[in-house]
């Protein structure tokens, strides 16, 4: 008998027999008649135009960071609440101290506004109260 | 005959075999699905769907798969070739290896460990790597803005899918899932929806709190699965397919069985932590390994239907409001959630 991490490894082993599998089956069947207008990139009919590795919107950056933060403090955390039944009110403590460190980052993130979105301002509704800082304006796509 | 039967009882092989189970039932469950979102869809948007192939066009998900089977496989020209073949198999490798700790019934679980939830979440997360994979091998504007949209809205969402799993694993006590489900055991009462096997005080302060990490857990996880109201990554009107426009043939075909089973994965994850798993909700009447098969499938659809109906309900979300619901709401109540069940477990 394989140890369960062993049948873990089965697990990934036959996913990617089966997905291996499926693409040898279909290579059987299927017609290969390639030429340059299918081969060309989708754009809906039209030909491309430029390259498609173009900018994109920082907020997947900063959104990715946000995620890695909050994702390492909920692993510490785990074995935490593992143990919390056996340490009772020690850990409850110990908890409050832990969480309220992350709580001091998670508002210092939410008022520096790193959770909005840009989100499209109207152009004739009145603006915010908040002052909007005129930048040089780039179509940026999301 | 004698060689094979000692490969055979070579136990590597025979635990790929093993190994081998699940998948027979996604590729069932996949075809069940297929058929059944589309009737579903159908029926509550006042349309009929299939009707040609079969009584009431039961045949259509077999023939549709045939289809993909046979069709060409176009690799565009512009595109990364070696990363363009491997983003299927990360896919589909990192859903399936999900499967692992989902413990079917009293009598199979395709692995026992101790990580159990935690490595589910670990390994779930393949899935967003094969993703972006596939955007950016895919070399077109569409699949990159598809990919990077799943990607932001996964992770976000995997905040508070997490910490509604932390909150349960804190009642528990433990992360194998199979042991979270014998816990469960005995009874409708005794399901962590309804508090679970505490004390009765105890269970009374607790079902508030645990229900609205269900619910979390349930909103989290349908934006996991890239499904309306959060499919945002393949917004067919401005986004044609999301990052799988450029995939024809089998390896879309996979792609779209990753996403299906990937939406049975987190029924199930929802099913073993808040309602019971495998076990019978009339205490020890209709409960055995082959029942327990039953009923984890049949909860476990039930919540695939409620997936299917409110992607056919409701509209989509922006990306603003799907960032704000997240970050802004989900979070904070649940980490209110965690220090209020900490609570009521010291107390």
């Amino acid at each position: 008998m394989l140890t369960e991490f062993g049948n873990i490894l089965a697990f990934f082993i036959a996913g990617a027999l089966f997905t291996g599998g499926g693409l040898i089956a279909s290579w059987l069947f299927r017609p290969r008649r390639p030429y340059a207008d299918k081969l060309s990139t989708y754009e809906c009919g039209e030909t491309p135009i430029g390259p498609s590795h173009i900018r994109f919107n920082i907020r997947f950056y900063v959104v990715a960071l946000i995620f890695l933060v909050f994702e390492v403090e909920a692993v510490f955390l785990f074995p935490w609440a593992l143990v919390y039944r056996d340490f009772g009110m020690f850990a409850f403590v110990e908890m409050l101290i832990f969480i309220g460190i992350l709580i001091v980052g998670y508002v210092y993130v939410w008022r520096k506004g790193d959770l909005e979105w840009d989100k499209p301002v109207p152009q004739f509704a009145p603006q915010s109260k908040r002052t909007v800082i005129e930048e040089p304006h780039e179509t940026v796509l999301n | 005959m004698e060689t094979l039967l000692t490969i055979l009882n070579e136990p590597a092989v025979t635990a790929v075999l093993l190994a081998l189970l699940p998948l027979a039932f996604i590729l069932v469950y996949a075809l069940v699905v297929l058929y059944g979102e589309m009737k579903m869809a159908a029926h509550i948007q006042n349309r009929l769907a299939y009707m040609e192939n079969g009584w009431h066009g039961t045949l259509q998900p077999f023939a549709d798969m045939l289809k993909l089977l046979q069709k060409e496989d176009i690799i565009p020209a512009a595109a990364d070739k070696f990363l363009f073949i491997l983003a299927p198999y990360l896919v589909f490798v990192g859903t399936y290896a999900s499967f692992a700790v989902l413990p079917f019934s009293s009598g199979y679980i395709g692995s026992n460990i101790d990580l159990g939830i935690f490595y589910l979440v670990a390994v779930s997360s393949l899935v967003v790597v094969g993703l972006l994979m596939s955007g950016w091998a895919s070399n077109n504007k569409w699949s990159l803005f598809g990919a990077l949209r799943s990607a932001a809205q996964i992770v976000s969402y995997e905040i508070p899918g997490v910490l509604a799993i932390l909150g349960v694993v804190m009642v528990y006590g433990t992360m194998n899932m199979q042991t979270m489900t014998q816990m469960q055991e005995g009874g409708i009462q005794n399901w962590l929806i309804l508090g679970g096997d505490l004390p009765l005080g105890q269970k009374l302060a607790l079902i508030p709190f645990v229900f609205v990490l269900f619910v979390i857990y349930l909103i989290s996880s349908m934006a996991e699965v890239n499904r309306t109201p959060f499919d945002l990554p393949e917004a067919e009107s401005e986004l044609v397919q999301g990052y799988n426009t450029e995939y024809s043939g089998m390896k879309f075909a996979i792609f779209y069985l990753a996403e299906y089973a990937n939406l049975f994965l987190v029924s199930a994850v929802v099913v073993v932590m808040f309602f019971g798993g495998w076990s019978s909700p009339f205490g020890s009447f209709m409960n055995g390994p082959v029942w327990g098969g039953f009923w984890f499938v049949a909860k476990g659809m039930f919540f695939v239907f409620f997936n299917i109906w409110l992607r056919w309900t409701l509209p989509r979300l922006r990306v603003d409001q799907l960032m704000y619901v997240s970050w802004k709401v989900l979070t904070p109540f649940a980490l209110v959630c965690i220090v209020a069940i900490g609570f009521i477990m010291v107390v």
